[in-house]
């Protein structure tokens, strides 16, 4: 080996333990520093200094802000946080930079409007994001789908659903059952079947995988719903008639007020404990409103997907 | 005249490649396929108008960069070197056709590097999207107008090299470069002031170079289509703004001692 081989290949040695070593030390001081996550930090908390700053490249940071609101949103959720303070402001920045990013918007409002643990739970924070892009983007229909979406189900307000339903069934390509759902909800706001009418519309427009998975389940949860109502208003009547609560199906069987013991979509009997229908395993079934056991609340159950989905383009 | 000025502008250029130049290219290569490789799996829904926002960007950032630190040495280094002395007294070469030479030679660079990035960034773009369409000629669109950016830069760079030392010539060409992509909001305040200083802001809005309106990138990321109409007043601005900083700097660099 000639000299100058020598040095080189220690100078390559030497450089690339140095590195390594580096790379240890800083994993150390990390462990040591202090635990404020990275992600919990607003350098610059105002959206206006930011688009100021980009210099006009406000596209490409837009684009870097959304991937650290997917990236921050993703960390938490899965850690199943219970909150999400920067959620809302790095969303504003980035819909402050490019108010075009329809993304942003929709999956955007998603992450807000779930309830902790599958995002922000902050509904209104939700439907001013989407305000905000409607304002920006006029004519993206489904930015009032997801206006709709969020004041029917997450802020309880039909009428204001509706007219939102309403509002986007007159841009020029949008969905035919923007109309009916608006008409729907202004008829029987709330009710089950105008959601199972909605989920099933969603379920039979996309191909996704994710999002197919995702209605059946919220289906699922429907059905759950339905047939805890139906299965209840059995109990009472036999209730009534005789005076006692049914111990158990068979009692409702032989009375004639059922053919056999109620299955739920999972193929589990339902429960009925002290004259109460309930679901054998409410984890599967996180959507349900009714049959859940004494003292839990409707969205106390974490899902396998809360995520709400969007109707294919 | 022509062969004089040719000659200028080639040399510069192929001063510029000697000194490497064309290796940001490497970078930029790495950049956007690194980008949309990985933008593809990190963000949601975006992955190409990311790559557009990076790629034209990096676009315009590397021709920037290399404008302001190639063009505030064009002449300052010349001087320096004492070759400016063998050039104007030993040729027959005017101090304009000089500094117009100058100026040609490194948009020629500029434009080189650009369209040799611009390949690679249509690959990309192609690669990412599957196909090319009528919608992506708004990104040549938006490319034609980084090409004006670099124009107004070098222009401004070489008029800050005919009087300072490199190192304040790079600083004043970033800052006017920065106070131009604030040219709309500078015109903002200026409505918002009274009387005198009314008068004067609007007219230091209205003397610092535009930038602004030629940045559309975010524009063309989302397929919203450039006006052929803004695609003309931008080009007529350029060629009158930089001809105008061609001037001054020719004027400045005729009156200047150089012995």
């Amino acid at each position: 080996m000639t000299r100058d081989l020598r040095i080189q290949t220690t100078c390559a040695l030497l450089l690339m333990a140095l590195l390594a070593t580096s790379v240890f030390l800083v994993r150390q001081v990390d462990l040591v520093s202090d635990d404020a996550p990275l992600q919990e930090v607003l350098y610059i908390p105002s959206a206006k200094a930011v688009q100021r700053m980009s210099l006009g490249y406000s596209g490409l940071l837009a684009d870097i802000y959304w991937t650290r609101v997917v990236q921050y949103f993703g960390a938490r959720h899965q850690a199943r946080a219970m909150h999400y303070r920067i959620l809302s402001p790095l969303l504003d920045i980035t819909t402050t930079l490019d108010p075009r990013l329809i993304p942003a918007y929709e999956f955007g409002s998603v992450f807000l409007a779930q309830k902790p643990p599958e995002g922000a739970g902050d509904p209104l924070a939700a439907a001013r994001l989407v305000e905000k892009g409607i304002q920006g983007n006029p004519q993206a229909w489904r930015l009032y789908y997801d206006l709709g979406y969020i004041y029917w189900l997450e802020l309880k307000d039909p009428a204001k659903a509706a007219d939102a339903f309403d509002r986007g069934s007159k841009i020029p390509g949008a969905h035919p059952w923007m109309r009916v759902m608006s008409a729907a909800l202004a008829a029987h706001a709330g009710e089950t079947e105008t959601a199972t009418y909605m989920w099933t519309n969603i379920l039979n427009s996309t191909d996704d995988p994710s999002l197919r998975s995702n209605a059946i389940n919220r289906l699922r949860c429907l059905k759950v719903d339905s047939d805890v109502k139906v299965l209840q208003d059995r109990v009472d009547t036999f209730t009534k008639q005789n005076g006692l609560t049914p111990p158990g199906w068979p009692d409702l069987i032989s009375s004639g007020l059922l053919r056999r013991v109620p299955l739920d979509p999972k193929g589990y009997p339902y429960q009925l404990v002290g004259g109460r229908v309930q679901v054998a395993k409410p984890d599967l079934f996180p959507f349900i409103t009714r049959g859940l056991p004494p003292g839990q609340a409707p969205g106390d159950i974490p899902g396998e997907s809360g995520f709400k989905v969007v109707p294919s383009k | 005249m022509i062969g004089r000025l040719g000659a200028i502008a080639f040399n510069t250029y192929r001063e510029a490649v000697r000194d490497r130049v064309l290796y940001n290219l490497i970078l930029f290569a790495l950049l956007i396929v690194g980008s949309s490789i990985l933008f593809g799996q990190i963000s949601l829904e975006i992955n190409r108008i990311v790559l557009i926002n990076l790629g034209l960007s990096a676009i315009s950032l590397f021709g920037i960069v290399i404008a302001i630190f190639i063009g505030i040495g064009l002449v300052s280094k010349e001087i320096e070197k004492k070759t400016l002395y063998t050039v104007l007294a030993a040729r027959p070469v005017r101090r304009w056709e000089f500094i117009a030479g100058k100026f040609f030679g490194l948009v020629m660079t500029l434009t080189v590097n650009a369209l040799l990035m611009s390949v690679g960034f249509f690959a990309a773009v192609l690669y990412v999207s599957h196909k090319l369409g009528r919608g992506d000629l708004q990104l040549v669109t938006a490319i034609y107008f980084i090409l004006l950016e670099y124009v107004l830069i070098t222009a401004l760079a070489l008029l800050f090299s005919t009087f300072s030392t490199p190192v304040f010539s790079s600083i004043f060409a970033f800052a006017i470069f920065a106070i131009g992509t604030f040219a709309d909001d500078l015109r903002g305040f200026a409505q918002m002031a009274n009387g005198l200083p009314r008068w004067l802001m609007t007219g230091a809005a209205y003397l610092v170079p535009n930038f602004a309106s030629l940045n559309v990138i975010t524009q063309v990321a989302h397929d919203v289509a450039v006006s052929p109409k803004l695609i003309l007043l931008n080009t007529l601005y350029v060629v009158v703004y930089t001809t105008a900083v061609l001037t001054a700097s020719v004027w400045i660099f005729e009156r200047r001692n150089l012995k």
